[in-house]
Parts: C-alpha cells; structure tokens; sequence
C-alpha cells in the first residue's frame, strides 16, 4: 500500500487501466479496422481484396451519392435553422423566468432529451401518416378531402430531426442568455432604443456564441442521423446514415460501407473542431 | 543552544514547477527560509498575498514538502513524512468541515482515526465542543451553523486531538469585522489557556500585531524580519517591513554627519534630520529615514533640543473620528503624513496647528526615526 | 452565477418600457413561444401515452380506455425475453462502466501524466460519434476477430460508449470539489485510502450514482449500436419495437413504448437529482 502511495504514476496506471484497455480494443482499433477497410474492395464472390485502392472514394462521385451528400447536408441545415427559429425563444423564456423556476424547466427540458429515441421517433408516425393524428383532424374539419403525405417525405424527416435535437440548441442558447448583463439592455433602452432594437443590437449580437455552439449540437447529429430517416423518412429521403447501414447489412459490402463512415467520422471531426474553436466554453 | 523549538523550518526552499511541469515558469514560493518557533508561542507568519506564508504553513503541516531544507517539529526532522502522521493539526481557511457528517463526527473525527475508543471520543468531543462555547451542537450538521460558529468547530476539531503544533491558514478571513475582533481576542485567550504553540498566518497586520507572541514579516517568499510587535513596528528592518506595518514616511537622503550614536542625514538637500542609532553609517552613503505619522506633532512653535522641527505648509487637513491627519509640505518639496490624536473635541483643525496665517512646525523626536538602508 | 448574486441585476424580460405596445407584444411571443416549445416537446410522449390506453384495434380512431394492450404484452414471451436480456445488458454494461468510468474521472482530474490530452480526446470520442459509424465499426471488429455476435458482444459495445457518459459526469462533480476536506481528513490522520473512503466516496456519490442512472437508461435505450453488435435470440426491447415498427403500427407497441419511456424518463430524472445534488463540497474562496 505504502509503495502505491509513493509512486503517483502507478496511481494513474490502476486508475486508468480499465478504460484504457477498453476504449483501446473496442473502440480505437475497430476505428482502425474500419479506416484500413475503406481501402479495400470487396471481390465477386463477397470476399475482402487486400489490396489498396482509393476506388470506394471514387465511387463518392457518383451522382447517386452526391445527391445523397448534398441531400443530408441540406436537411442538417434545414434541421438546424429550425431548431434555432424554436429554441432560441424558449432558451430566452426560460433564462428569463424566476431563478427557482428555472432549474425545472431544465430538468423538464432535458428528461425527454434523454430518453429512448427511437420511441420518441416513432410516436411522430402516429402522428404523420395518412391515418395519423393530423390528417385525422384536417380530415374531420373538412379542411382537406384527401390525406396530405406527410409521412415517408423528407419533411418528416426534418420534423422528426428537430424534435429530436433542439434541445441541444436550447442549453447553450440559455446559458448565454442567463450570463447576459441585462443591465446593457437597459442602458441601450436610456438611449433611446425601443425592444426590438434593443434585441437585435445588444442581446442577439452577445448571445451569438451560444447560438453558434448550439447549432453545432444540432447539425453533427443531424448529419448523421440514422433511425430518422429509416423510421420516418422514404426512398427519397435517403441519408448517409441509411447508405452506411444497407452497405454493413444488406449489400455487405464493408470496404464501401467504411469508406463512408469514415467520411461521415470526418464531416462530424471537423464540424466538432469549429464547435471547440468558437463556443466550447459553454459546454 | 539546547532548546528544542517546536517547529523549525532550516533552509527551507520551496519550488513549483511551471505549468508544462518544465522548469522554465516555475514558481519559487519559499526562498531559503530559517524560522525557529518556541513552546507555547503565538507566532505569525505576515505578508501579503503569494508572500509564500501558507506554503509555509503547510509544509509543516505535511501538504507540502520542502524542495531544499529540512522542518522540524520538536527537534525531529519530518522529512517526507505525510500529515496524517504528524502530531500537527490544522484549522483551514474554509474550515473544511465535512458536509456530510454532523458536528459531533466531524470533531471527534481525528480521534476516531486514531482508534480511540467510543466512550472516550463522546467525552473528549463534549469537552472541546464546551471549550469552544458550542455544548449541544454535536447533532447539528455544518450547513445549519452561522460561519462564526463554523469556525469554532473546526477549531474543536483540531484542538481535541491535543497536537503537538495548531496551524491556522488565515481562519478569520470570512467573518465580518465585528465577529472577527471578538474572535481575535477569544483566540488570544484559549492559547494561552491551553498553552500549545499556535501558528498563525495572516495578512492583516493588525490582527498580527493584536494576537501575536511574535511575528514573522514575509514577502516574496522570504522571512524579511522576525520579533514581537513592538519590535516589528518600532524597529522595522527594512523598508517592506516598514511599509506594509502600519504607515510610514519615507525620507530619502545621505548621511552627513556620523556622532555618538545620533546620524544626521540631509533630505532633499535642505532638510537635516537626526536620528538616533548605535548603527555605524559610512559618510555620504544613502539612507532613508523613516517616520511614523503619530510620531510627529503640529506647533506653532519650533522646539528645542535633539528634536527635528521643521517649518511646513499644510495642504490637507482629514478628520477620521479618532484622529486627523495632514498632509503637509516642508521645505524641498518634501510631503509628509501627521496624524494628531483628537484630544480635544472641537471640529475646527485649526486648534491643532498654527492656522493658514500662522507658522506652523513639524517636530519629531530624533528616536523616532529609524535609518533604513534599502 | 455566485458574482452576479453580489449585484442586484435587472429583472431580465421584464424590460419593457412602461406603456410601451412592442414590449408586450414582444413578451407575450416570448413566453408563447416558451410554452409552445415545451408543449411542442411534450406532445408526442403524450400523445404515444393516450393512445397505448386506446381500446380500438385501429390506432386512429378513439374507441374508450383499455389496458388491453398492457394486459397482452405480459403475455407475450417473445417480450417478456426481450425486457430480459435489457435488464442483462443494462446491468451489465452499467456495472462495469461505472466503476472504470469513475476510476478514469478520478484519474483524469486529479493526476497529470504523458499522454494525458490524447486520453482525453480519446475518452470524449464515443460522446461525440454518431451512433451508425459506431455501431458499424463494432460490427467490423467482431467479424473480423471472429467473435460471433451475442448478449456479450452488445454488453461490450454498450460499456464502449458508457464509461465515457460515466466519466464526464463524476469529471463535473470533481472539478469543484473542495480539496481541503480530504486535506482536514489527512491533517486528522486518515491516510489516502482512509480519507478516500470516509470522505471523498461519500461526497461524490450522488455524482457517481447520477452516472450510473445514465449509463442505465442510456443503455436501456439503445437502438443503433445494438441493433447492429446483437445476435440472433439476443434481442433487447428497443430492437423487438423495431421490429414490430417494420411490420405496421400496432397497439402493442403504443404500450411497450410508452411503459419503456416511462421507466427511462424516471431513470433520467432520478439521474439528473443526483447530479445536481450539491452536498457541500463546493470550494469556497473568500479572496
């Protein structure tokens, strides 16, 4: 015992032993394997061609996949200025209402955000499809004489994505805005500035970072969203997420399968990159 | 020379490593310090802060361990002895008490550590928490308690294991000033009650000079001047120590004439003030003479004999309630600080000096001025 | 926050000028759009709630309230082993990452060692992954290494992103934690293990159990990564409502769901109390 207290090192090692060991073999190497796979190919008869070849990278260009790209690019973006249009009002109630209210409304913001997505996702079918809840209602008031197709469209999709992701733009959203000095608004107000000006010049402009963190939590998930599209969306609504999950199980081909995971991996690196370079404090 | 201290620190150094552990930015918080604190002693360590007082602390304590040098607690070197085997014990700054136990746990704690059985533990804790004025406040738990009473606590904490050595890092900082004077003097007392060596660290100089057996004047990670109150202010050994106790007037100069046991140094090339040192001063070296504001009086006269009384101008005139102080002009454009006692009750200054249109002097007696070479 | 508690800050929102028409409207949209959002958040969870209670066959149409559907999924066998092996895997994965978690976290904020930013980047990975290139990576390395796909293989992946949910939530309990309590229990004679023991351990439970309630129902919840790391008969309860999803919207699954995010939104909650139980141990600084 008294040997263990003199050397801190060995402290560590015990300590960190465990872990090390396990995110080493299951998740650095299989990270590994998957990089190295993106090299291969996949032969006729289902096999792994040892040999490398860039030919997965290439295939990107198809304008299949491209359209892919850009389609999952597309709905992050759109997912993300919709988060932004809902959170930032509700972060702004929130920091704004009484301190004891506040740390409920957190908890009661972040007890759904926590739980089982996939039921969550799911709960938005009831809800979109041609006999959901919506259509039933447009229906019964005589508003429409058909179903809308709102269910299997990339709007379900979005739907499905910003419910599932704007509260991740709503805590730093409100932590920037709890910091804020409102004092400042009050001075911007003695001269002469009416609310909306108020807003936009003081309160907008010094919770941008807030907003910029926040819609980095929200676009790195969305980029790689998998159970979305697969539970809500259609066969036009394909994302990269989807294309991973048909290479590694229907099509097997792993080699084609990795290279877009690791470009997926890549997206979201850089996406966390900028996340840390502007808004990682409120983290 | 056969006196064991209770704690000696010998050459003691202490260095941290910078913040890449590389030994370029480190920081030096104890600098070669020797400091031999009696039996029995009230002893401060006093400096401002990163003066390296609490490292000091500490590494009799046992937190820290010197880098150069060696600490001593009754003669016996602790070496790299850690502080759960030391016979010190330590009151913390933020008391420290353990939140989760009430107050009885928390002050018999260290003697729980020590195996000490139940019943003697229930004894000895119901005495210490008496000693403290705190009887009946075993069940309570920590946060229920006012910070005053806090830190009565974590005095019984430490105090009912009977250490060899009480450290105390700065314990009265979160009180406020009235709670914190009642708590000096309370302190005071206990001390001598109990008689244990109590190590003090502060960076208030009042509360120093209030409660201490002796003071230790830090800066800079080194030990400036060692001695009872009346010696660190009367016989400041240099101009830190001068400056941070209490307020001084610095007079820079060089010596002119050396006599028998009174220098004389001319100031700003006009003033000739004397001062009274058995030092030996070399003629025309440089020197500042230090006054202390109380000890200079305003008349409208100049006095006689081995007094320095020199004709000023007052500039500023501040009633603070128990004194006023002014600011006045001599001749060399030389400013001074005076503080005059209010002996007499009158709102008008110009009772205590000779008035605009009047001379006025500023006389100090030649022992009030201690020469300081840096 | 404890600065600005020292000065009186303005009541924030309540900055409209007196009489002044854009500030009530503005306020009003303000908290309109609050209640809306929570509304917004809520709706399908409550929604998924009332019609598990739907005593219709068909989802759609409200026939009166039934716990029919509840009284068929005891019932159901296939169900029954796939709540089963959750609880297994939850258990499991929970255990283990809680403990390697915790000793990491410990590590991590209390140590400097060569290597130590790497190890950090590499603890907050699983954190930031998306779940699919995960998953598929898992998937690589058991094929490749042979192992064929089980309640064990899921176990291991689960632990895989675990300990790092563990660790960042023991991290923030660490960081304010006052070190001058485990200093006052080594200046009264409790050695290292002593001190751990009787101080450290209890002050930082809450923080250890709020991570283990998220482990729990983090694993519990588990889609993706299961769906692709399990074997055939080691089927959780997340995968069995997918499953069930595929082949049509029923009222069973209305009821298994809504019993799942039950348990896991108490799970969440109880998490979220102990992590913000304080208990004291923040450091107080007076200078």
């Amino acid at each position: 015992m008294d040997r263990i207290r003199r050397r801190p090192g060995l402290q560590v090692l015990i300590l960190i032993f465990p872990s090390l060991f396990w995110l080493v073999l299951f998740f650095a190497v299989p990270l590994l394997i998957v990089f190295v796979y993106s090299f291969l190919s996949r032969g006729p008869y289902g096999q792994i061609v040892w040999e490398f070849n860039l030919g997965n990278y290439a295939r990107f260009f198809n304008p299949l996949y491209l359209r892919i790209f850009a389609r999952s690019f597309t709905i992050a973006a759109v997912t993300t200025t919709l988060s932004f249009l809902v959170g930032y009002p509700m972060a702004y109630w929130m920091a704004t209402r009484p301190p004891r209210w506040r740390n409920t409304l957190l908890l009661l913001l972040m007890i759904p955000f926590w739980t089982n997505f996939l039921v969550r996702t799911y709960a938005w079918i009831l809800i979109l499809r041609d006999t959901g809840l919506i259509n039933q209602a447009l229906l019964g008031l005589g508003l429409i004489q058909e179903p809308l197709s709102l269910y299997g469209t990339e709007f379900a999709v979005i739907i499905g994505l910003v419910y599932g992701w704007f509260p991740d733009m709503v805590l730093p959203c409100y932590a920037a805005i709890e910091r804020l000095d409102f004092s400042l608004v009050e001075a911007a107000q003695d001269l002469y500035a009416n609310e909306a000006r108020s807003f936009l010049r003081i309160v907008f402009p010094l919770t941008l970072p807030g907003i910029v963190a926040g819609s980095i939590l929200v676009f790195i998930p969305s980029l790689g969203a998998y159970i979305t599209p697969d539970l809500l969306g259609g066969a036009k609504s394909v994302m990269i997420g989807n294309v991973i999950h048909s290479q590694f199980l229907s099509v097997r081909d792993y080699p084609f399968g990795s290279a877009f995971s690791f470009v997926l991996m890549a997206m979201m690196l850089a996406a966390t990159l900028l996340y840390f370079r502007v808004g990682g404090r409120t983290l | 020379m056969d006196q064991t201290f209770a704690v000696e620190l010998v050459n003691v150094s202490k260095r941290f490593p910078g913040p890449s552990g590389a030994p370029a930015g480190e920081v030096v918080a104890v600098d070669n310090v020797t400091l031999r604190i009696q039996d029995g002693e009230f002893y401060s360590l006093l400096g401002p802060s990163g003066c390296g007082k609490t490292t000091s602390l500490r590494m009799i304590a046992g937190f820290e361990h010197p880098t150069e040098g060696e600490v001593y607690i009754h003669g016996r070197p602790m070496g790299l002895t850690p502080a759960y085997q030391r016979h010190t014990n330590m009151v913390f700054q933020s008391y420290a008490l353990f939140p989760h136990m009430n107050i009885e746990r928390n002050v018999g704690f260290g003697l729980e550590m020590k195996k000490v059985p139940k019943e003697e533990i229930r004894r000895r804790v119901t005495e210490a928490l008496d000693m403290v004025r705190l009887s009946g406040y075993g069940p309570r738990k920590p946060s229920q308690l006012s910070g005053g009473q806090q830190q009565r606590v974590a005095l019984a904490r430490a105090l009912v294991n009977r250490p060899e050595v009480l450290l105390l890092d700065e314990p009265l900082g979160a009180l406020d000033l009235k709670l914190r004077k009642e708590m000096q003097l309370e302190l005071k007392n206990l001390q001598k009650e109990v008689g244990i060596t109590f190590v003090y660290v502060t960076h208030d100089q009042e509360e120093a000079l209030t409660m201490s057996d002796r003071i230790a004047v830090m800066h800079q990670g080194r030990a400036l001047q060692v001695g009872s109150p009346t010696q660190i202010y009367e016989r400041p050994s240099c101009r830190f120590v001068a400056d941070f106790i209490g307020e001084t007037n610095f007079l820079e100069g060089v010596v002119e004439e050396q006599g028998e046991g009174v220098v004389c140094v001319r100031v700003a090339g006009s003033l000739r003030v004397l001062a009274e040192t058995d030092e030996k001063f070399e003629l025309g070296s440089q020197v500042t003479a230090a006054v202390r504001p109380e000890k200079i009086r305003m008349l409208p006269n100049p006095a006689r004999g081995t007094h320095n009384s020199f004709p000023c101008q007052v500039e500023q005139v501040v009633y603070v309630g128990t004194d006023t102080r002014f600011q006045v002009r001599l001749a060399g454009d030389v400013l001074l600080t005076v503080r005059e006692q209010n002996l007499i009750s009158t709102p008008d200054p110009t009772a205590y000096y000779g008035g605009d249109d009047r001379d006025t002097y500023a006389v100090w007696p030649a022992n009030a001025v201690r020469l300081l070479r840096d | 926050m404890t600065t600005a508690a020292a000065v009186e800050r303005p009541k924030a929102g309540r900055v409209a000028r007196r009489g002044s028409v854009l500030g009530r409207v503005m306020n009003r949209g303000i908290s309109l759009s609050g209640v809306l959002g929570f509304a917004f958040l809520y709706a399908p969870i409550l929604i998924l709630v009332i019609f598990s209670f739907n005593s219709s066959r068909f989802v759609s149409t409200w026939e009166g309230f039934s716990l029919r559907w509840y009284r068929e999924l005891f019932n159901n066998a296939a169900m029954g082993a796939a709540l089963r092996n959750s609880l297994i895997v939850a258990g499991a994965s929970t255990a283990m990452s809680t403990v390697f978690g915790t000793m990491v976290a410990l590590a991590m904020e209390r140590h400097r060692f060569p290597g130590k930013t790497a190890f950090d980047a590499l603890l907050y990975l699983p954190i930031i992954i998306p779940d699919i290139a995960m998953a598929v990576m898992l998937l690589l390395f058991f094929v490749m290494a042979r192992f064929g796909l089980s309640l064990f293989t899921i176990i291991i992946s689960h632990v895989a992103f675990n300990i790092s949910f563990v660790a960042v939530v023991v991290r923030a309990r660490l960081v304010g934690f006052d070190r001058s309590l485990e200093e006052a229990a080594q200046d009264l004679g409790a050695n290292e293990l002593r001190t751990f023991w009787h101080v450290t351990l209890p002050l930082l439970m809450p923080g250890i159990l709020g991570g283990a309630l998220l482990a729990f129902t983090l694993s519990l919840d588990d889609f993706v990564i299961t769906f692709f790391t399990a074997g055939v008969g080691s089927t959780t309860l997340p995968l069995r409502i997918y499953s069930m999803v595929k082949l049509g919207v029923t009222p069973e699954i209305n009821a298994v769901s809504t019993l799942l995010l039950a348990a896991s939104m108490c799970l969440v909650l109880l998490s979220l109390v102990f992590q913000a139980k304080g208990g004291g141990t923040e450091r107080k600084s007076y200078r």
